[in-house]
């Protein structure tokens, strides 16, 4: 039992549980959707956290991300043709690669300056997006085609309910595996200490863009997924306020902590749906709950959580 | 000429609003080491509230200093009941706090006030003033003769009082700061309110140019944050250089190029300004600890 509880991809099972047993309590299509976004968000918060739990580097501009992956299957197949899904790789492709280039200068950079270039960056493509009407349809957006797959077309929030479990849990294997690498002790050493880690012989610039990257297409996957459930897409998906949701969803669910990137990400897709009801107070109510939780769950929610249900042996 | 004129008006009266917004970030960051993201909030509900009070038929003059007591209270407020009592969190939890308090703030505005646009009546009269050919309207100088006065006030109070001492050496160290006897949670909750005063003067100086509505924070939050991260962050002159910079880049290029882009050239020269010094302007390199 107790090498089951410890195997690293244990935190999968509850997941896959959830994942199985959830759809029994939807009264309606509109739950599908929610928690279909829930998964999509925690995926692009999953990336984001390899990158700021375990590497300790912070990006306030990952939305940018999930624009190139959104936009990516919205303009790919209209312009040049083919399936989204084909679109979906390169997108990931592609985010990876300006991860990649832009990450070399970027990297170099630390704490809050990084903070500071990478909202840079972010917003630089999100002026882009709203600027280039011809290519992306400016502040109004453009219309994602849906996705065919041998000839059943994908358009309920059912389907894309399990699609995106589907792709949070491959996310998640990928992350866990990861994390147990030799790869993965890297990075944790770099966020103990970079210079620490490059006397102990790690290669810390080439870790921090291996991570960085990956986060890119983590994200870019998100976003491609995002674009084809909603059907339409808005440069709204690549802004300053959805980098700052994705980094409140990684804080508050748990630095370095996968199943605090799903738990984030469940918080802050539901908990707006569930305030709309309040109107005007909507904000306030969510402010306020964020605050309450970062004073209370300072750690973020699973890590505090789970110090509770732990029982150390004696 | 009269054109590089008008520009170099309306970016300096821009880079002021920053400069003051960029000196609110510093101050907290150094009292705490947290990037404060309400900041621009203090901005918002400095104009906001104002406004109401003068619709209400109060005298301006005792709207906008009611309306300072108030957004200061509202700065301390978020240090008492927020930031202090979290203050064994990591910075990044800090920082969603603060992500927290901006939201909970821009949603109380909604509340209090309207989701309408709000503008004031300008100080001297709206007349403008033409030198060399260029345009200047009276509110900008107002605007540019409150940031100096803010800049300057700040100055003596930090180099020249015990109190800004005490600060200072919150700032520097605080375990050290506690044992020679400085109340150091009193002196962040203090840097809090100074944000607040700062923050809430520009939002009452600018509203008669720029409008204000309860949305405008976060775009002044982010320019403020550029503007510090500019000239070096925790450098109070690093700060108002940043934001002038920032401020005369954008308006130059909104004339020069292009206005769609004008923000995107601000942050090209901001991201070419951080890979050339990796500290900013003036910031300083620190030695990492292992």
């Amino acid at each position: 039992m107790r090498t089951i509880l410890a195997h690293r991809l244990f935190p999968l099972l509850p997941v896959v549980a959830i994942v199985i047993v959830l759809p029994a309590c939807f009264p309606s299509a509109y739950y599908y959707r929610v928690a279909a976004l829930v998964f999509i968000f925690g995926l692009a918060a999953l990336g984001l956290n390899l990158l700021m739990g375990f590497a300790g580097q912070v990006s306030l501009g990952h939305a940018a991300f999930l624009g190139v992956g959104g936009y990516a299957v919205a303009i790919g197949p209209a312009r040049l043709g083919g399936s989204p899904c084909v679109y979906v790789i390169a997108g990931a492709l592609l985010s990876g690669l300006i991860a990649w280039v832009a990450g070399r200068p970027i990297l170099r950079l630390k704490g809050h300056y990084l903070a500071v270039v990478t909202l840079g960056f972010g917003l630089l493509l999100a002026i882009a997006l709203n600027n280039e009407t011809g290519l992306t349809g400016g502040p109004d957006g453009i219309s994602v085609p849906r996705l065919v797959v041998l000839g059943l077309t994908l358009r309920t929030a059912a389907d894309w309910y399990w699609i995106s479990a589907a792709f949070f849990l491959l996310g998640a294997l990928v992350a866990l595996n990861l994390i147990d690498s030799p790869t993965g002790r890297a990075l944790r050493a770099i966020h103990d200490s970079e210079v620490a880690a490059r006397v102990l012989g790690v290669d810390v610039a080439a870790k921090k863009l291996l991570v960085f990257v990956m986060s890119a297409a983590y994200a870019s996957v998100a976003g491609s997924l995002f674009a084809l459930l909603n059907g339409h897409i808005t440069p709204d998906l690549a802004g300053f306020l959805r980098s700052i949701e994705l980094v409140a969803m990684v804080v508050l669910g748990g630095m370095g902590s996968v199943i605090g990137s799903l738990v984030g990400a469940a918080f802050l897709v539901i908990l707006p749906q569930t305030l709309a009801v309040l109107h005007d107070y909507e904000h306030m109510v969510l402010g306020l709950v964020l605050m309450l939780a970062m004073i209370f769950l300072r750690a973020g929610i699973v890590p505090t959580l789970s110090r509770f249900v732990t029982v150390r042996p004696a | 000429m009269a054109e590089f004129l008008q520009f170099a008006f309306s970016g300096l009266t821009a880079g002021a609003v920053y400069a003051l917004a960029a000196l609110g970030f510093t101050l907290i960051f150094n009292s705490c080491g947290v990037i404060n993201f309400a900041q621009g909030e203090f901005v918002m509900l400095g104009g906001m509230i104002t406004v109401f009070l003068s619709l209400a038929g109060l005298p301006l003059p005792l709207a906008a200093c009611l309306a300072i007591v108030a957004v200061v209270l509202v700065g301390f407020g978020i240090h008492v009941f927020a930031i202090d009592r979290a203050r064994d969190a990591t910075t990044v939890a800090l920082i969603v706090i603060t992500i927290g308090a901006s939201i909970f703030l821009r949603g109380a505005a909604q509340v209090l006030f309207d989701k309408r646009f709000h503008t004031l009546p300008s100080w001297f009269g709206d007349n403008p003033i033409v030198v060399g050919g260029a345009a200047i309207l009276p509110q900008s100088l107002a605007v540019l003769g409150v940031a100096v006065v803010i800049v300057v006030l700040l100055w003596a109070l930090i180099d020249r009082t015990l109190l800004g001492k005490a600060i200072v050496a919150t700032a520097s160290n605080q375990l050290a700061a506690s044992l020679a006897g400085i109340n150091t949670r009193l002196m962040v909750g203090l840097s809090f309110a100074i944000s607040a005063a700062i923050g809430s003067a520009a939002g009452i100086v600018i509203t008669p140019i720029m409008f204000t509505s309860y949305d405008i924070g976060t775009l002044l939050a982010l320019k403020g944050f550029a503007a510090a991260m500019l000239g070096g962050i925790g450098h109070p002159v690093g700060a108002v250089v940043g934001g002038i910079v920032l401020g005369l880049s954008e308006a130059f290029s909104a004339g020069y190029f292009s206005s769609q882009y004008k923000d995107a050239v601000a942050l090209v020269l901001l991201l070419a300004v951080l890979f050339a010094c990796p500290h900013g302007l003036l910031g300083r390199p620190s030695p990492e600890r292992v």
